[in-house]
């Protein structure tokens, strides 16, 4: 039964239950209370599968990789590469090459700024980013313009949390050589409009990095078909392991770039005359590399591909919908980013009240969510808040769990105000 | 008994964290809010989530703090602080054991010094301070 509060919403007949299965960790208490994880924007739970290939690589196959030269060295290099061609599909790759092995978004951006940026871009040049973006897809371009002298510049936001095209393409110039975008904003859940972004970019000669650490939980992924020239995402936010994450680039673009960081892996031949560099994707993967973490993240890929990935991507757009109306219910509560195209993310405040003292009594709850400023200190100041209670929510989440939410902020507000 | 011994022994007495919660909003209700003109960036303990100051004085060697914070739970969490350092002399307050402090909280309430909550950072300003002058 539903009761008055409850919105009501035609469900789309997702097997909840069934998926929540896969999950071992949701079925814990948290501070006497079932646990409500609504934090899947700072990473998201691992299915069964996923650490099952870890715990079966480490028992059944640990060596190291491309340097052994007996069975176990061999199997595992051989995985560690089968899970490099998965992700080349997962994400339509037209080259296994193309695929990078990083330790996250943060990496794989940063590995961009410092090989491309520090080859391309000098003086007089500039590049464009948002004011929607995490501070990873800013710090590493600050320092590249601190660097290099070039200027960053910055697309405006609206008060609803869209980026200002206009004002982008008032941006975009001949002087304009990268920009650099997040797929969806992780403080907000807004989607950005990357097609177009891209096309535009690529009008001005720019080349295009997307920021998708927040977008590959949730929708599909064809690079081919977007012709971005990179895209950089984690393993943790896509319900893989932590520590692994990916670059992807054009293959042109990845063999033009100058090596990063140095060492064993990366190299062809070295003397003290002079050292050679390995060839793709080697050139960027420096040292011994997460064999156990790509092979988890390409459980994770398999993870997703069992499922219509439409069906799931329904069900979360259902659940973002209840938990719009459930939430605006509540009176003195503001969502932040709303009336245009979102993910399952619902960023709020409530008059009179301060997100982390919100976000403390939810957890006393076991409504885990994050408070704060959600690494995007200036996206706070362009919308003039300190913060937000954000609940992320993905595909294992319930309808019952956003009643819990609503209940838990009632509870909260009248012990706060 | 002192009072941070006091505030460890309430606290033990409640039995849901709804009646602890409302405790240390009140006690974080007790402190009298500092004027803005005192929120000032350098009175701004770094590395907490919310905004938390704190300023003092110094009257016949002992420290006289003043705080605020703009979230309730976390002037609860200063006031709770406070029991520890305030009206105390640079000496008192070094060798203050607030590890064993917390631990008593800890045991009870979940109330561990967390980089989201502000605890470990204010103490590290306090300590700070106690020592410039000491
Ligand atoms: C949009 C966005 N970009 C980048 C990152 C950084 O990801 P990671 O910490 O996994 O490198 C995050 C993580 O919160 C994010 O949400």
């Amino acid at each position: 039964m539903q009761n008055s509060n409850t919105p009501h919403l035609k469900h789309p007949g997702f097997d909840v239950e069934k998926v929540r299965a896969d999950f071992p960790i949701l079925s814990q208490a948290v501070n006497q209370h079932s646990l409500v994880y609504f934090d899947n924007g700072a990473t998201a739970q691992k299915p069964n599968s996923v650490i099952d290939a870890i715990s079966h690589y480490y028992q059944t196959t640990n060596s190291n990789v491309h340097r052994g030269a007996h069975y176990l060295s061999d199997k595992a290099t051989q995985e560690f590469e089968s899970a490099r061609s998965c992700i080349q599909k997962f994400i339509n790759a037209a080259h296994r090459e193309e695929i990078i092995w990083t330790r996250g978004t943060t990496e794989s951006i940063n590995l961009v700024a410092q090989t491309w940026g520090r080859e391309n871009i000098s003086k007089d040049d500039e590049i464009i980013i948002s004011t929607l973006e995490h501070h990873s897809n800013i710090v590493p371009w600050q320092l590249l313009c601190q660097q290099s002298g070039a200027q960053l510049k910055v697309i405006k936001v609206k008060k609803n949390g869209q980026l200002d095209f206009n004002h982008f393409k008032s941006l975009l110039s001949d002087k304009t050589k990268l920009v650099a975008i997040g797929h969806i904003s992780n403080a907000l859940g807004v989607i950005n409009p990357v097609e177009e972004i891209i096309k535009l970019s690529h009008q001005y000669g720019a080349l295009i990095l997307i920021d998708g650490a927040q977008a590959m939980p949730h929708l599909i992924l064809d690079v081919e078909k977007l012709d971005c020239d990179f895209y950089a995402f984690s393993g943790h936010k896509m319900f893989g392991p932590m520590g692994i994450g990916v670059l992807y680039g054009k293959q042109d673009l990845l063999n033009a770039m100058p090596p990063w960081q140095a060492g064993g892996e990366m190299i062809e031949k070295v003397s003290f005359e002079g050292t050679t560099f390995n060839q793709l994707p080697y050139k960027f993967e420096a040292g011994t590399p997460n064999v156990a973490g790509a092979i988890g993240l390409a459980a994770a890929a398999d993870y997703l591909d069992s499922f219509d990935r439409d069906a799931l991507a329904d069900y979360e757009n259902f659940l973002l919908d209840y938990a719009t109306i459930a939430l605006s219910k509540i009176e003195g509560l503001k969502i932040i980013g709303d009336n245009c195209e979102k993910a399952s993310v619902i960023s709020f405040n409530i008059e009179g009240c301060h997100s982390q003292d919100l976000g403390m009594m939810l957890d006393q709850q076991g409504i885990a969510v994050r408070t704060g400023h959600h690494c995007a200190m200036p996206l706070m100041d362009a919308l003039e808040i300190s913060g937000t209670v954000r609940a992320s929510l993905c595909f294992y989440n319930t309808t019952n769990e956003i009643d819990r939410l609503c209940q838990g902020i009632e509870k909260a507000k009248s012990m706060l105000i | 008994m002192t009072a941070s011994d006091d505030i460890v022994d309430t606290l033990s007495f409640f039995d849901s964290w709804e009646d602890r919660y409302r405790y240390m909003i009140d006690l974080g209700k007790e402190i009298p809010s500092m004027p803005d003109d005192l929120k000032t960036e350098e009175r701004l303990v770094p590395g907490c989530q919310s905004q938390v100051w704190i300023d003092y004085t110094i009257k016949n060697n002992k420290f006289i703090f003043q705080v605020d914070s703009d979230a309730l739970i976390v002037k609860g969490l200063l006031a709770i602080v406070m029991a520890a350092y305030q009206k105390k002399n640079a000496d008192e307050i070094l060798a203050f054991n607030i590890q064993d402090y917390f631990e008593k909280l800890d045991l009870i309430k979940h109330l561990s010094p967390t980089r989201g909550n502000g605890l470990k950072a204010m103490v590290e300003k306090i300590k700070a301070i106690a020592r410039i002058k000491e």
